[in-house]
């Protein structure tokens, strides 16, 4: 009899759950008229969670703000929803853009994987759902060519320009690019689309500077790299480059400074150079400079807003500390972007009303952020003027140097990656991906 | 009274050992078929043919090879997802470099290509049983994850590891829109269902329960041991391997090695876990589970008005999978089939209790 | 029979084992002899592997133990280290640190009660495939309960170990050999580790209970042992074992999800030495932890070198393959007890 009775509740306890799950998943979201939706793709578990949530926080943040403090974009309410990918893992950020990609009374505004991974799996699907995706400093490195890549926005730097830059300070460092001839860099980097994509840059300037080039993969997630330093030690590079997200960043510190790899000759991308890496080190990764895109440090005005409009107000999706950390601030960038593209494609589409994927495209091809935007937005103090065309889906390509000092980092100096050297690699590799995917060059650019 | 099994005489062998040997069953099979041919792509919404019925179809095929393997023969692997990645690879390879063959074509060969890795790969349980031998599949899984990797030929020399598909085009019909997708999946499916249902009521499929239950005793009575295992591998593998190209080529589009890693095959062992060993019908429940639950987690806490933060949703996911691999071995071992089965045995006799 | 084999009856039986041996030290000679590297950064490269070795060997023991005692292989063993590390790292936040271990050694022995009594229990009798995917769901539902209540940031356990290596023979070797100090106090910890436990099961009550369970557990049952009882204690030791591991490890790596990962490394170390055995475990762990820093230090440049497969990664599936070649030759470990099947 109990096994009867215990048959019987659960047998109708999952019919009633199947049902109302087609009930649920047949049901429309009622549509509102004025809400631009975005979806959130983000990954707050698994080893890669300690650089996500900032990331995720931030964006949550600022259009917790745009909402709070500006009543939307020209009236137009914000709504987003999350879902969880784990970075590493391309066919989740698949589900989540198929699930999320509909949602809302146009669509989503765009989609920021967040994971280079993940973008590459999107890029074919965007243009087939019309849907831009926004890739700040992350992503394929020939997306800045609009011409084929009409979907992708590597806005403000790529792993090109980020390694384009790298190679620039450690010129500068040894006293011209002469005096880089004959030294050996060593690249650490993560075995994932990301950590890889540095490699022809990287290539083509020891070819033409004369240094030697050293691949050091790390199998995700990078807990396991004792072998790797000992690589490290046996090759004895003049400096080592990092590329690594996650748990592997801190791991390669505290490997580095188990092998006694001096740590001021230990250099990291964008990515590498936050305080989840670093403070777990403390000291002992005093010396260690890392790439940041968004220059200028600490809390400006648009920090001081969100504690003052979102987590004053008791809505914080974070914790309050982390508001003006590394990066929590490129997560707010991002978010600022995508707001903008939306403000700019109203402007051209009608104000006031809901965008669809195409017309945020126009408006992420159509931004131009000059001094006097940036500073009225908040971000004055973190970003240069920066302007988008047809072709050009990158915008910018600055960087600043910091520097950990033990307990803090401290902002070094502005550098511009050589676009001369980097836009026709990655127009020549466009070209080669247009071949192979059939894809038309456009004919519509003017610039 | 609804099972009137009264006057369901069986004049020849054939007719009393067929699939479905109560009418009843017959057409229920009969009418669950044509719903799902017809009536499904003209009811369900694109979203849930691309989201949940697809990853559902094609789940269920590997699950039912990893049901062979462990459920029918009693090998322990924890490396299916390595063969299923075998399968995507090598078909991934066969439409870039030999784009004129028909896709099923492809598929069978990159089903053969995985059976005889698996097989290779099975070669130890010849010697190692039980855990150990869970320990040397994982050796397979973490050596295949490595050479998708490393090895360029698999990739076709990516230069960022991922590969990505085009649309597959069979005899025409170009295969686009989720509908197609679905009728191609489920044809597979139901051919594959078949397939296997005949051979584990063969008698390989009777070696194949002989090992389990005693392999020793199997041995001493005329099974050869080889014939018996191998089999097993390379059949499960093959269904892997099938799963595999049909995963890559028509859920995800695009790819890379991460996708085929060791959390996919827990997640296959899961699935016939709480499904049911040795169940054909178990490794449909299985997969079906597998996919609705974080769907149930994502929905639920919306409806009944909770806020919960996308993190511990996946926590909760992993804890109540956990909750419930145990609670099913406690308290039913054979899984939901089982209580399938009890259903049915319910029904024949309704209204009475026995 | 006489209790002396002659050498050429026992390499009959016993050459497989040889063969393998052989082929091993040919592997680890092959890079001094080939002159891929000096004999200094051989020497680091090994002693690298030996410490790692060791560390993995600290996971492993709470596979051991528990297997010994209950014949449960613990898939759960991760989850545990993980979970332990996460309690410690946490609770050191609002307490010191000596307080918070004792809370996290409280939370391990609460959970151990809690399988014997929910999982244990009711599947008694059940096959070992059974009670394997029952530690299988228990790891999965550790791992997502544990970040659920504390958390999926990285978080520091302070042990104050020294963090600066120690370079031996700067004069000899050019660069000296770079000796890592703190996985040297984490091997002395395991030694010291093992010693309590050895002294715990040959001079303590309890101890020479569970070894008698251990060997039979009907028999045990019979003379009065509670069964239930001692399968909490010896939960509970393996939970003490992996909050040790959890400090250990967590200070080196930080408290964070992939430090389940390392179960994963030290399933094969538990296997080789044969999982009934102590020695066995720190052995196997040895030999896997050179093994697999030798693999992906000196093969992996062997294999960019020969195939272009440019490097790295060897690591994950090397250990695997070493105990699957292992397996083939001696199924049950390098010190475990011969199985013999009955029909």
């Amino acid at each position: 009899m109990k096994r009867n009775t215990a048959m019987w509740i659960g047998w109708t306890a999952a019919l009633g759950c199947a049902a109302s799950l087609a009930v649920s998943a047949g049901a429309e979201d009622a549509k509102a008229a004025k809400e631009q939706f975005f979806p959130l793709l983000v990954y707050r578990t698994g080893p890669y969670a300690p650089n996500g949530t900032p990331w995720a926080n931030a964006k949550q943040d600022y259009l917790k703000l745009i909402n709070a403090r500006d009543g939307g974009v020209n009236g137009v309410k914000l709504t987003y929803e999350e879902c969880e990918t784990e970075y590493i893992k391309t066919d989740r950020g698949v589900e989540c853009y198929e699930r999320l990609k509909d949602k809302g009374p146009t669509g989503a505004t765009l989609f920021d994987p967040q994971s280079t991974g993940i973008t590459f799996a999107l890029t074919e699907r965007a243009p087939v759902d019309k849907i831009p995706l926004l890739t700040v400093g992350y992503g394929r490195a020939e997306a800045q060519d609009g011409m084929v890549f009409q979907w992708n926005f590597p806005l403000l730097g790529t792993y090109w320009t980020g390694a384009d830059i790298l190679v620039q300070y450690i010129a500068k460092r040894e006293g011209g690019p002469e005096h880089l001839k004959g030294k050996k860099f060593a690249l650490v980097y993560l075995d994932a689309p990301y950590g890889k994509e540095p490699i022809p840059l990287l290539e083509e300037r020891s070819r033409t500077l004369g240094f030697e080039l050293v691949k050091i993969p790390v199998t995700s997630p990078g807990i396991e790299q004792k072998a790797v330093w000992l690589q490290v030690r046996q090759q004895r590079p003049d400096y080592v480059l990092l590329w690594g997200w996650g748990v592997m960043n801190s791991t390669a510190l505290k490997e580095a400074q188990e092998t006694a790899f001096p740590r001021d000759h230990l250099l990291g991308i964008w990515w590498s150079g936050a305080e989840p890496d670093v403070k777990d080190v403390g000291e002992g990764a005093k010396g260690y400079t890392a790439l940041t895109i968004q220059y200028g440090a600490g809390v400006s005005k648009v920090q001081s807003d969100i504690l003052k409009y979102v987590h004053d107000k008791g809505q914080g999706t974070g914790p309050r500390e982390e508001v003006g950390t590394v990066l929590y601030n490129r997560g707010l960038i991002i978010a600022m972007l995508s707001v903008e593209a939306v403000r700019r494609a109203q402007e051209h589409f009608g104000k006031g009303k809901p965008m669809t994927g195409e017309q945020v495209r126009w408006g992420l091809e159509n931004l131009a952020l000059d001094q006097k935007k940036l500073d009225a937005l908040g971000f004055g103090e973190m970003l240069k003027p920066f302007a988008t065309s047809c072709s050009n889906h990158i915008g910018a390509s600055y960087a600043r140097i910091q520097t950990w000092d033990g307990t803090k980092w401290v902002a070094g100096d502005l550098y511009e990656a050589d676009q001369k050297l980097i836009t026709p690699m990655a127009d020549k590799t466009a070209e080669a991906y247009a071949a192979t995917k059939n894809i038309a060059i456009r004919t519509d650019c003017k610039s | 009274m609804l099972y009137r099994e009264n006057g369901q005489f069986k004049t020849s062998y054939d007719a009393d050992q067929q699939l479905l040997p109560i009418a009843q069953d017959r057409w229920f099979v009969i009418a669950l078929a044509a719903a799902s041919f017809v009536l499904v792509p003209l009811a369900a919404g694109d979203y849930a043919l691309r989201a949940l019925i697809i990853p559902f179809l094609i789940l269920t095929i590997a699950a039912i090879g990893l049901n062979i393997l462990v459920g029918y023969c009693g090998q322990i692997s924890l490396g299916s997802a390595g063969f299923m990645g075998v399968g995507a690879y090598v078909a991934y390879n066969l439409t870039v470099r030999v784009p004129q063959l028909n896709f099923l074509v492809t598929l069978v060969l990159s089903g053969g290509a995985a059976a005889f890795v698996g097989m290779v790969f099975g070669l130890p349980s010849l010697r190692i049983k039980g855990l150990y031998l869970a320990v040397a599949t994982l050796a397979a899984q973490f050596f295949l994850d490595w050479a998708f990797v490393r090895v360029p030929w698999f990739t076709a020399d990516s230069t960022s590891g991922s590969v990505s598909t085009n649309p597959i085009v069979l005899l025409g019909w170009s295969i686009e829109r989720p509908v197609d997708k679905y009728l191609l999946v489920l044809g597979l499916l139901c051919v594959l269902t078949l397939a296997a249902k005949n051979l584990t009521r063969s008698h390989i499929g009777r070696a194949w329960m002989a090992t389990r239950d005693m392999d020793v005793a199997a041995e001493v009575i005329g099974v050869r041991p080889v014939v018996a295992k191998l089999s097993a591998f390379a059949v499960s593998s093959f269904y892997a391997g099938v799963a595999g190209a049909l995963w890559g080529f028509v859920h995800l589009g695009s790819w890379e090695p991460a996708a085929f890693e060791v959390s996919m095959s827990l997640n296959l062992l899961f699935m016939i876990i709480i499904g049911g060993l040795g169940s054909m019908v178990g490794s449909y429940f299985g997969a079906a589970f597998f996919v609705i639950l974080p769907l149930l987690l994502n929905r639920v806490p919306e409806m009944i008005g909770i806020d919960v933060s996308t993190a511990m949703k996946s926590h909760m996911e992993a804890m109540i999978f956990g909750g419930l691999i145990v609670f099913f071995l406690a308290v039913e071992p054979h899984g939901l089939a089982r209580l399938w089965a009890i259903g049915k045995e319910k029904l024949r006799i309704w209204p009475f209790p026995h | 029979m006489s209790t002396h084999t002659s050498p050429i009856r026992w390499l009959r039986r016993a050459w497989p084992v040889v063969v393998l041996a052989t082929l091993l030290a040919l592997g680890l000679a092959a890079p001094l002899v080939s002159g891929a590297a000096s004999l200094g950064f051989f020497l680091e490269v090994l002693i690298g592997g030996l410490m790692a070795g060791v560390l993995y060997a600290l996971v492993a023991l709470g596979f051991v133990l528990i297997y010994k005692a209950s014949g449960v292989f613990n898939f759960a063993q991760g989850a545990m280290v993980l979970f332990a590390a996460l309690a410690t790292a946490r609770l050191s936040e609002h307490m010191p640190l000596a307080l918070a271990v004792a809370l996290a050694l409280a939370l391990m022995i609460g959970f151990a009660w809690l399988v014997e009594r929910l999982v244990l229990r009711p599947l008694v009798n059940q096959s070992a495939v059974s009670l394997l995917m029952a530690t299988l769901g228990i790891s999965f539902f550790l791992e997502g309960f544990g970040q659920a209540i504390w958390g999926n940031d990285i978080y520091s356990i302070d042990l104050g170990l020294p963090k600066e290596p120690m370079i031996l023979g700067a004069k000899l070797f050019e660069g000296g050999i770079l000796v890592s100090r703190d996985d040297l106090v984490a091997a002395s910890v395991v030694g010291a580790l093992v010693l309590v436990l050895g002294l715990f099961f040959q001079k303590t009550a309890t101890g020479r209970a569970l070894r008698a369970v251990a060997d039979d557990h009907l028999a045990a049952q019979s003379i009065g042992i509670p069964l239930n009882r001692i399968w909490v204690i010896v939960w509970s030791v393996a939970g003490f074992v992996a909050l040790v591991a959890g400090l250990v490890w967590g200070s080196k790596l930080g408290a964070q999800f992939s430090l389940s990962q390392v179960a994963l490394k030290a399933l094969p170390v538990a296997i080789l030495g044969g999982l009934t055995s102590i020695p066995g475990a720190i052995l196997g762990g040895l030999i896997i932890g050179v093994g697999e820093k030798f693999a992906e230090v000196f093969l992996g440049q062997a294999l960019a070198h020969w195939f272009h497969l440019e490097g790295g990664g060897i690591e994950n599936w090397f250990a695997y393959v070493l105990v699957l070649a292992f397996l083939l030759v001696r199924p049950e470990g390098l010190f475990g007890e011969r199985h013999i099947d009955r029909v």
